[in-house]
């Protein structure tokens, strides 16, 4: 086990469709100052800087490189970590283990990403292997379909069920200052939205943002200078799959995201995750994915996340509220989308979530997802982990 | 410091690259029998006995190396499917893809996974997962995937 | 095992934009409209950088102070491009540097010419010579020239 590690403050962006007024350096400085703010600490108190996004969207490469100016890492050692959807979660991961080896005392982990200057659905379809799986694949949100399509015809549930997912994250983003879309919805809207491809709808789907988040992370020590409230890092978790689409396993549980928490509850002596854990900050890109997903999580059975959801249980007044930040549905910024459901745990944790707060909350959980089925969780709470 | 507002400049270009993609001598065997036979092949784990298609080296869960090549039926079951209506751009041609096209993992028999390929149905009323499918093959093929161009649904009923 | 060896050429061709900012915007305005080069200048260790910076990279404070520079330079080092490729702006061959430009700290790429590659030196004193149509952006300069 590494040594005990703390987050000490967060920054986020006002994420938005579009951020001409900035480049993508200037960008990054926005989230980086906010969390320095937040953490109260200036430049030069960070040992080291990861940061990622999805390098090469918006026609430039090596970000560890040409953000040093608004990054903090002038002079400093920056690590770039890139892992498509993930990337967020990856970054937080590799913040932590930074931190967690002794190495390093403070880290700033940063995640941004300006989806309004790439085509990310052309730049997503690259990840496809070039030969076998590119011809066919249509990006996230085709392959996020195909999933959709096989967990309704197993579990027998419908475009309805799923619509509850969007509509219970557009309503939470109205509470949360720093969401791209602040607009509520209802299932009648979601299922009259243009079709993607099936099941997915317009408004089954996350929008496309500009935004940038950062993160510090600091040692045991540092924590005790910096702030009485941290938000600690217990457990992290990570688990990839198969090459290919479709190997990966279809039949039960998303495998990556299931074994990641399962690796995480174990560890952590968590039973009963549905009354054990507070807040869930969950990846979901799409609405069927918001519920395929829940059962991943081990807080219900097999093709019981339909019920948990319209039974209220993921509600901001359920036993486990999902999302309460409005989640994916209402901001991505890719790189950055990860890291916002770290930032937005820790928030929880540290009791800054404002208007979205869950009272009393000590433990979070906060996901991310992947293109080709892999997945990052990691556990945060308010008690010293052992 | 001057308070005038100044546009916003916001330049656009595209990034294009060739790139070469060596298939190996697992995938290129099964272009060849696609190419010269019609046929497709698979590869199968010597552990844990799973029938791969496109035949690669290495089963992924196992970590060891595979040799032993496996005939494959041109029929199997659709697991999965979608149909793209949204009109996006194909990174490999830098124009749109025509839309609404269908495709779905496809598992054949004597497979153990499946593949993605193109579907010939788009018709969403027409398109159940379970349904039987059959390799259509292009009259001039050239060593490509697409050597298949589609799968259609065929009238057999599904065993399992 | 059949030797069959296939390469399947392919090609990534996707588009992207790139969004200068405020503080971009305003100095290719002063290119285009002008003739000028401007820079910004840290209120706290006072460096001046061109192009211009939002935030300081050091102090990471804001930068609000504007200054003008250039337009003469000193040619700080160079290099002469002899080779083909597409994405050269210029057939070779071709020099191109880094520029200080009077009173920034930072330097600025650009072409060097005017003068036969082989008369070029560092530390040569230059100036930028201006398209007379100017869009706004770095090639309104056509390349910095030696001062006579």
């Amino acid at each position: 086990m590494g040594q005990r590690v703390a987050i000490v403050g967060t920054g986020q962006t006002d994420h938005k469709s579009s951020r001409k007024d900035v480049n993508g350096v200037e960008l990054i400085q926005e989230a980086t100052a906010r969390a320095l703010e937040d953490a109260g600490l200036r430049r030069q108190d960070i040992d080291a800087v990861v940061i990622g996004n999805m390098d090469h969207f918006e026609g430039i490469n090596y970000v560890d490189m040409w953000s040093i100016d608004g990054n903090g890492g002038l002079h400093k050692p920056v690590m770039k970590v890139t892992t498509g959807g993930t990337t967020g979660t990856t970054v937080a991961i590799a913040g932590y283990y930074h931190v967690a080896s002794g190495l390093f005392d403070t880290v700033l982990a940063i995640g941004w990403e300006k989806n309004s200057e790439s085509d990310t659905t052309a730049a997503i379809i690259t990840c496809a292997d070039p030969f076998w799986e590119r011809p066919t694949f249509g990006g996230a949100v085709a392959g996020l379909a195909g999933a959709a399509c096989e967990y309704m015809h197993r579990y027998g549930i419908t475009e309805r069920d799923a619509a509850l997912i969007a509509v219970r994250d557009r309503k939470n983003a109205l509470k949360n200052p720093y969401a791209h879309l602040r607009k509520e919805i209802t299932v009648e809207d979601v299922l009259n939205s243009p079709m993607l491809a099936y099941p997915i709808k317009l408004l089954d789907m996350c929008p496309r943002s500009d935004g940038a988040c950062a993160i510090v992370f600091a040692s045991e020590d540092k924590t005790k200078c910096i702030t009485d409230k941290p938000a600690w890092v217990h457990q992290v978790s990570s688990r990839h799959n198969f090459t290919f689409f479709t190997d990966v396993e279809r039949a039960g549980r998303m495998p990556t995201l299931y074994e990641a928490c399962m690796d995480i509850y174990k560890n952590e002596g968590i039973k009963n995750p549905l009354h054990e854990l507070d807040v869930v900050e969950m990846y979901v890109p799409s609405s069927f994915a918001g519920l395929v997903w829940i059962d991943a999580l081990g807080v219900c059975d097999e093709g019981g996340a339909a019920r948990l959801v319209s039974d209220g249980v993921t509600e901001m007044d359920g036993e486990l509220p999902i999302n309460p930040s409005g989640g994916v549905i209402s901001t991505n910024c890719i790189g950055a989308t990860g890291l916002i459901r770290v930032a937005e745990a820790a928030m929880q944790i540290s009791g800054k979530a404002g208007e979205h707060q869950i009272d009393g909350a000590e433990l979070a959980l906060a996901t991310g997802f992947g293109g080709c089925q892999w997945s990052d969780v990691l556990l945060i709470g308010s008690s010293k982990p052992n | 410091m001057s308070k005038q507002k100044y546009p916003l400049l916001t330049i656009s270009s595209e990034i294009e690259q060739p790139y070469n993609y060596s298939l190996g001598r697992y995938g290129g065997r099964l272009l060849k029998e696609l190419k010269h036979n019609k046929k497709i092949v698979g590869i199968k784990c010597p552990k844990c006995g799973h029938v791969y298609v496109p035949p690669r080296q290495v089963c992924g869960k196992c970590f060891v190396k595979m040799d032993e090549f496996a005939e494959i039926s041109n029929k199997g079951n659709l697991e999965s499917f979608t149909v793209v209506y949204f009109s996006f751009l194909d990174p490999e041609t830098g124009q749109k893809r025509p839309v609404p096209y269908g495709y779905g993992r496809i598992k054949l028999d004597g497979a153990d996974s499946g593949f993605l390929h193109f579907l010939e149905e788009s018709d969403l009323k027409k398109l159940k997962i379970g349904m039987r499918v059959e390799a259509v093959f292009d009259e001039n093929r050239t060593g490509n995937f697409k050597d298949i161009k589609y799968f259609k649904i065929t009238k057999e009923r599904n065993p399992s | 095992m059949v030797n069959e060896e296939i390469v399947y050429h392919g090609r990534i061709k996707v588009p992207y934009s790139w969004s200068v900012g405020e503080y971009g915007s305003r100095f290719f305005y002063e290119l285009k409209e002008n003739k000028k080069i401007w820079a910004t200048k840290c209120p706290k260790c006072k460096k001046v950088f061109t192009p211009p910076r939002k935030t300081c990279p050091d102090c990471f404070v804001p930068i609000g102070e504007w200054v003008e520079v250039g337009p003469n330079g000193t040619l700080i080092t160079f290099t002469i491009v002899r080779y083909s490729a597409q994405i050269h702006p210029i057939p070779p061959p071709f020099a191109i540097g880094i520029i200080q430009l009077d009173r920034a700290e930072t330097g600025l790429v650009h072409l060097i010419g005017g003068v036969e590659v082989e008369g070029i030196r560092s530390g040569m004193r230059v100036k930028p010579a201006f398209k007379e149509d100017r869009g706004g952006s770095l090639l309104d300069i056509s390349y910095f020239e030696p001062v006579e």
